[in-house]
């Protein structure tokens, strides 16, 4: 294993009485694929909150390629690198796809032309391209998710953070954004999602952490994870015991 | 055709009316960047506008000072007030900026009601020097008519400029939601900043002008909420957001209001401001995007029509 791209060590989240995350420790190589599951209020998306500069840890530390992150602003962050969608999925609904990527891909093209260019090649990727020109409230949900996780690719991160991409997606829109995701990661994009979508997160990841009430229960590879009791039962229910 | 109008029309009015058009036109233009793209719905420009006016003509009628340097110290002393409110205001959204925005004028126009050295309420009267582009005074309105006219000029190139570059791009995303603005890597604050400094500035110009052109001025004429409220008006009505939607709406309320006050405002009643409150509301609930949304609507305009899926 490579030296590690995200480093969390004990962090740790309070919000008055409720900790929702509770000394969480786990580490990201660069060029993996971690998805990380548990049941709702299980504090995933306040540890993607603590990552992206969104919440500031109580306690712990975030270190990505060796500099500390926790408590950075959430733009700064972005402009070291780390990219993340929302799970209420944002775009600019007055823009077009076009525009939209662009406002991403200006991060580190501010000339006009150069990040037309990149947006363009985004959307190549994305396989948004013959929809371009349509605004961003004219688009379906999914279009609306792949859209964010253009604009997202178009900040050039080395470390992408999806919250519950794939929710709520028939079998062809699924399919289509697992094979996005592979391709971002053939782009040497190291990625983190959050996923309730067991099938993606069966197929894409290397590594899954489980979290429970707060508390890392559990990390492995994605076979462990759905084979271990303790998962069956504090989150993926009976149906998995086979 | 703008520039044969002085020529078929020679009587004043029109003339004036054409000349406040401009002026109230450019004070959209100015607002938009801030309100249409960013966001950042100001409903206290008549500061930044008085502060230009103020300022030039204290500095030409105490030190002689050129208007046309005044009115780049003018735009200055704007753009740093903007930024020296603008960034404990930098997280106030929606309501809460626009009724800052409003105390800060207010307090601005209180302020200069009391401040001897500017002659307090009675106001500074520009003295009559030689006419001529280089003292910015012009013994007829034509002249002003084109001033004016440049001035509008000058404050559509910025704001087309602001549109097409990265800080359109950027305002439009603040304007959306701060959270995606800084997950795209976008200091909100600093954008934020930009926004109200270039739009206080533009307005602040226009204050010089119209110094100039009445060659007289005190707080009620042009630190006053209803200014402030016009030239939001003339932004939403036109269509705020896009370019020539502020032109748009001065060239539609201003004549109308020029005439509604002659006709009906010697009573005093203020029947023409009655008349901007129920525009604002009819505007914000059927047409937020204003004629010019209208126009798009209907594909006259080139502005990104609603396409999708069929």
């Amino acid at each position: 294993m490579t030296a590690a791209l995200l480093e969390v060590r004990g962090v740790t989240k309070k919000f008055g009485g409720l900790t929702a995350n509770d000394d969480v420790s786990f580490s990201v190589a660069e060029g993996e694929f971690v998805s990380i599951i548990g049941p709702n209020g299980a504090g995933k998306s306040t540890l993607f909150a603590c990552i992206t500069g969104f919440q500031k840890p109580n306690a712990g530390s975030i270190r990505y390629r060796g500099g500390e992150i926790a408590g950075l602003p959430a733009d700064r962050i972005c402009r070291l690198g780390i990219a993340r969608t929302f799970q209420i999925v944002q775009v600019i609904g007055e823009m077009t796809v076009l525009e939209n990527v662009m406002t991403g891909s200006f991060l580190h093209a501010p000339r006009r032309r150069e990040a037309l260019r990149r947006a363009e090649e985004v959307l190549g990727i994305a396989g948004l391209a013959d929809k371009s020109g349509f605004l961003g409230t004219a688009l379906t949900i999914a279009d609306k998710k792949r859209l964010e996780v253009a604009m997202a690719l178009a900040t050039d991160p080395k470390l992408l953070m999806l919250d519950e991409s794939m929710a709520g997606l028939t079998q062809v829109e699924l399919k289509e954004i697992i094979s996005l995701l592979r391709a971002v990661r053939k782009r040497g994009v190291t990625l983190v999602i959050v996923e309730h979508v067991m099938e993606a997160v069966m197929q894409l990841s290397d590594r899954v952490i489980v979290l429970n009430s707060g508390r890392k229960i559990l990390e492995g590879s994605p076979r462990e994870v759905v084979t271990n009791p303790q998962v069956i039962q504090a989150y993926l229910g009976e149906r998995y015991r086979a | 055709m703008l520039a044969a109008f002085p020529f078929l029309f020679r009587g004043p009015f029109p003339l004036h009316v054409m000349i406040l058009t401009f002026l109230f036109a450019t004070l959209g233009v100015a607002w938009n960047i801030m309100g249409g793209y960013a966001g950042m719905f100001s409903f206290g420009q008549a500061a930044f506008f008085g502060i230009g006016a103020y300022t030039s003509s204290f500095l030409l009628t105490r030190y002689g000072v050129n208007p046309w340097l005044g009115l780049l110290a003018g735009g200055a002393l704007a753009a740093l007030t903007a930024a020296a409110i603008g960034y404990p205001c930098s997280h106030l959204r929606g309501h809460y900026f626009a009724i800052a925005s409003i105390a800060f004028a207010e307090i601005v126009r209180t302020h200069f009601n009391n401040w001897k050295l500017i002659g307090a309420a009675e106001g500074l009267s520009i003295p009559l020097d030689t006419q001529g582009i280089a003292t910015f005074q012009f013994d007829s309105k034509t002249p002003y008519y084109f001033v004016a006219l440049a001035f509008l000029l000058v404050a559509l190139a910025v704001s087309w400029w602001v549109s097409t570059s990265r800080m359109g791009y950027y305002f439009r995303a603040i304007k959306e939601s701060h959270d995606l603005a800084m997950v795209l890597g976008i200091s909100f604050v600093r954008y934020r900043l930009w926004a109200i400094t270039i739009s206080a500035f533009l307005s602040a110009a226009a204050g010089t002008f119209y110094a100039q052109y009445v060659l007289y001025l005190d707080p009620e004429s042009v630190l006053i909420l209803p200014i402030s409220v016009q030239v939001v008006l003339v932004a939403m009505l036109g269509g705020a957001g896009s370019l020539f939607g502020p032109v748009i709406g001065a060239a539609i309320l201003i004549p109308l209001s020029e005439i509604t006050r002659i006709k009906l405002g010697e009573k005093g009643t203020g029947v023409d401001l009655m008349l901007y409150g129920a525009l604002i509301t009819l505007i914000s609930v059927y047409q937020p995007k204003g004629v010019w949304g209208l126009l798009s609507n209907l594909g006259l305009s080139r502005a990104p029509r609603q396409v999708g899926p069929p």
